[in-house]
C-alpha cells in the first residue's frame, strides 16, 4: 500500500510535467491550430538559459524568473518571425516548420552547451518528507511535492488570467472568433504570439522542474514531450482543462504500469505512450473532454 | 514529343553516367552514392504517401527499420543469401504499412502526424526489447556481400550497381503508377477526398494500399542498408531518422519523382560537408533549410528546377515568336 501511495505522488508529479507540457500544446492549437512539436524542445532551452544563469551565480528563484522572461519573449518572436509566414498555408507546411524548430533548437543547445549530461539544481531541501498515512509511514521527495504545487499553482495562474482578466478574454476571442474579433478593434496577430510566449513560459516551468530529476541534456524532452502529446490526446486537443487532467492521469498510469507490470518495465515507456494514443484516436478521436469539430466542406 | 525524346536521352545520359561511377571514384565515396540512391528510394516512398496522398508520416524510419532487421535477421540466422532478403523485406513491409494504414484511415492531418511521430520515437525501444530477434543495443554484425557470377567488382562496387538496379526499377514502377490511372486516383483524394469519393473512387482502399506501398519502398531501402552497411543497431533507427527522411523529401520536392533523388542527395551531403564545423551543425542547418525552403521553394528544388525550365523554353518560344521570320514556325513548336 505505501509502495502504491509513493507511486501514485511521484506519478502525478510527473503528470504535472505532462500537463503543462501538454497546456501548452493545447493553448497553441487553440489560438492557431498547430500542434507545436517543437515546444518540448523550446522548454529545454529555456531550461539551458537558467542553468547557464545559475552557474553564473545567480539565486535559483532570480534565475527561474528571468527564464521566464526569455521564454516569453522567444516565444513571442518565434511566432512572429518563423510561424507567422507560414499561418494560411496548408498544416503539412506548419507542421514542417515546428519539426525545423524541434531540430534547431535541440542541435543550437548540442551546440552552445554540449551533450554532456549537467546536473540541475532543485529549489526544494533533499530531506524526504515523512507522513504517516493509517498503518505505516510513507516517504515522499520533497522535490516531488514542491513540483506538483509548483505546477499547480502556474496551472491556477494561466486559468485566472484566462478567466477574469481583460487581455485573456481579448485572446481567448482571437483565438475563437478571428474575424469577428478583428472586427471588435482586438490585434489578432498580437493575441496569437502572446499565446505563443505564454505557452513557452509554462513549457520552461515544466522544463525547469523536470531538469532535476532527469538530468540536464539536449534529448531532456523527449519523452515528456511524447507522453504531453498522450495527454493533449487522452483530454482532448480542444480542451485545456481535458489536457490537464489528461497529464495528471498519463503520468499517474505511466509510474503504475512501469511499477506494476514487469514486462513493460521502463524499457517501453515510449511505446505505453505510443499505445496509448493510438487507443485514443481509435476509440475517441476528441478525447476524454474535447468537442468534436465540425468542417464546413 | 521533342521534349520527351530529350527526356529519354537525358534519363539515359545520366544513367551511363551513374554507371561510370565505380570506375573513378574512391570506394568511401562510392559508398556514399550507394547510401544516397538507398536515400531515394526511401524518399520516394514517403513522397507517394505525403507528398501525393496527402498522409502524413513522420515515423517512415519505423519502416526503414522494419525492412533492415528482416534482411538482417533472415542472413544472421537462416543464412538466408542477401538478394532473396530484399523482395521479402518488401512485401513485409507492404503487408505491415497496410496494416498501419487501415487505423491511420480514421487519423486525419495532425492527428496521423502525432501517431507517426510517437511511432517513430518508440522505434528504437521496441527493437531493443526484443532481444532475442535483435540483438539488442549490441546490433547485428553482417558481412558484405562478394559480386556473384565471378564478376571482376570489389563488394562495395556490386552493392553499388545492384542499389543502382533497384532504384532504376522501383523508380520506373513508381513513375508508371503515378502517371496512371491509380496515380490521378490518389492524387484526387489528397486533393479533396470527398469529391474523389463522389466520383468512385474507393478512398479507404486507395489510402491504406499507398500506405502499404509507400512502406514496401522504404522497406526494400532498409534491407538494402542493412547488406551496405552489414549492420544493424537500433540506436540507428531513431526518431532523427524519420526526420531525415522526411527533410529530404521536403527539399527535394514532396509531389515529385526527381524530387526524391535530388532530396537524397541532399541529406547524404550536406552532413558531411557541414560536420567540419562543428557535430551539431548539420542539424542545425538542416532545420533551417527545412524552414527557409517551406517559405521560398515550397516545391522543393525538383520544383524550382521544373520551374527554371519552363521559364528557358517558354521565353525561346517568346523569342521566337516576336521575331518575324520564323513565325510560323513557333506555332507549330507550341
Amino acid at each position: 500500500m505505501e509502495i502504491f501511495t509513493q507511486q501514485v505522488v511521484s506519478g502525478l508529479a510527473t503528470g504535472g510535467i505532462y500537463a503543462s507540457v501538454a497546456l501548452a500544446l493545447v493553448m497553441i492549437y487553440q489560438a492557431t491550430d498547430v500542434v507545436n512539436f517543437a515546444q518540448g524542445e523550446m522548454a529545454m532551452f529555456a531550461t539551458y538559459i537558467c542553468w547557464s544563469m545559475l552557474n553564473a551565480g545567480l539565486p535559483y528563484w532570480g534565475a527561474f524568473l528571468a527564464t521566464l522572461g526569455f521564454a516569453f519573449i522567444g516565444g513571442v518572436v518565434i511566432e512572429r518571425v518563423v510561424i507567422r509566414p507560414v499561418e494560411n498555408a496548408p498544416i503539412l507546411s506548419i507542421v514542417i516548420v515546428t519539426l525545423g524548430l524541434l531540430v534547431i533548437c535541440n542541435s543550437v543547445a548540442g551546440w552552445i552547451w554540449t551533450y554532456v549530461q549537467k546536473p540541475f539544481p532543485s529549489p526544494f531541501p533533499s530531506k524526504p518528507f515523512k507522513v504517516s498515512l493509517g498503518a505505516g509511514e510513507t516517504i515522499f521527495g520533497a522535490h516531488d511535492i514542491g513540483q506538483i504545487g509548483i505546477t499547480l499553482f502556474v496551472l491556477l495562474c494561466i486559468y485566472l488570467f484566462f478567466r477574469f482578466t481583460p487581455l485573456g478574454l481579448a485572446m481567448r476571442a482571437a483565438a475563437q472568433n478571428p474575424v469577428s474579433s478583428r472586427l471588435c478593434g482586438i490585434r489578432v496577430g498580437w493575441m496569437l504570439a502572446l499565446g505563443w510566449g505564454l505557452a513557452a513560459v509554462v513549457g520552461a516551468v515544466a522544463g525547469m522542474m523536470v531538469a532535476p530529476s532527469l538530468t540536464l541534456e539536449p534529448n531532456l524532452m523527449g519523452g515528456v514531450q511524447i507522453y504531453a502529446f498522450a495527454a493533449a490526446t487522452l483530454g482532448g486537443f480542444t480542451s485545456p482543462g481535458g489536457a490537464v487532467l489528461g497529464g495528471f492521469i498519463v503520468g499517474v498510469v505511466e509510474n503504475l504500469v512501469g511499477t506494476y507490470v514487469s514486462f513493460i518495465g521502463t524499457e517501453l515507456k515510449f511505446t505505453v505512450a505510443l499505445a496509448m494514443i493510438i487507443v485514443v484516436l481509435l476509440v475517441k478521436p476528441s478525447g476524454l473532454f474535447g468537442s468534436t469539430v465540425v468542417k464546413r466542406v | 514529343m521533342t521534349s520527351r525524346l530529350a527526356r529519354h536521352a537525358g534519363l539515359l545520359a545520366v544513367l551511363a553516367l551513374a554507371c561510370m561511377l565505380p570506375f573513378v571514384l574512391s570506394n568511401f565515396r562510392l559508398f556514399q552514392f550507394t547510401q544516397v540512391y538507398i536515400y531515394a528510394i526511401a524518399i520516394l516512398g514517403l513522397n507517394m504517401l505525403t507528398g501525393y496522398n496527402g498522409q502524413f508520416s513522420l515515423g517512415h524510419g519505423a519502416f526503414y527499420a522494419v525492412g533492415a532487421y528482416v534482411s538482417a535477421i533472415m542472413m544472421d540466422r537462416w543464412h538466408v543469401p542477401y538478394g532473396w532478403t530484399i523482395p521479402v523485406a518488401g512485401v513485409i513491409c507492404l503487408v505491415v504499412g497496410f496494416l498501419f494504414g487501415l487505423p491511420a484511415l480514421r487519423l486525419e492531418g495532425l492527428y496521423l502526424a502525432l501517431a507517426t511521430f510517437s511511432l517513430a520515437l518508440a522505434v528504437p525501444q521496441i527493437l531493443k526489447y526484443f532481444e532475442h530477434w535483435t540483438g539488442g543495443s549490441q546490433g547485428i554484425v553482417l558481412s558484405k556481400p562478394k559480386a556473384p557470377l565471378g564478376l571482376p567488382l570489389s563488394p562495395d562496387q556490386w552493392l553499388y550497381f545492384l542499389t543502382l538496379a533497384v532504384l532504376v526499377i522501383l523508380f520506373w514502377l513508381g513513375a508508371n503508377l503515378l502517371r496512371g490511372r491509380v496515380g490521378r486516383a490518389i492524387v484526387a483524394i489528397r486533393d479533396n477526398h470527398i469529391s474523389a469519393e463522389a466520383m468512385g473512387i474507393n478512398s479507404a482502399l486507395y489510402k491504406s494500399l499507398v500506405f502499404g506501398v509507400s512502406a514496401a519502398y522504404t522497406g526494400v531501402a532498409g534491407a538494402l542498408s542493412a547488406s551496405v552497411i552489414a549492420f544493424v543497431a537500433p540506436d540507428s533507427f531513431n526518431v532523427f531518422l524519420s526526420i531525415t527522411l522526411l527533410i529530404g523529401s521536403v527539399i527535394g520536392g514532396l509531389a515529385s519523382i526527381s524530387g526524391a533523388i535530388f532530396g537524397a542527395f541532399f541529406i547524404q551531403f550536406v552532413p558531411n560537408w557541414a560536420q567540419d564545423i562543428s557535430k551539431a551543425a548539420p542539424w542545425a542547418i538542416f532545420g533551417v533549410f527545412l524552414i527557409v525552403f517551406m517559405y521560398v521553394m515550397p516545391f522543393g528544388i525538383a520544383g524550382a528546377v521544373g520551374r527554371i525550365w519552363i521559364r528557358m523554353t517558354r521565353s525561346r518560344v517568346l523569342q521566337a515568336g516576336r521575331d518575324p521570320a520564323p513565325a510560323h514556325h513557333a506555332h507549330t513548336t507550341t
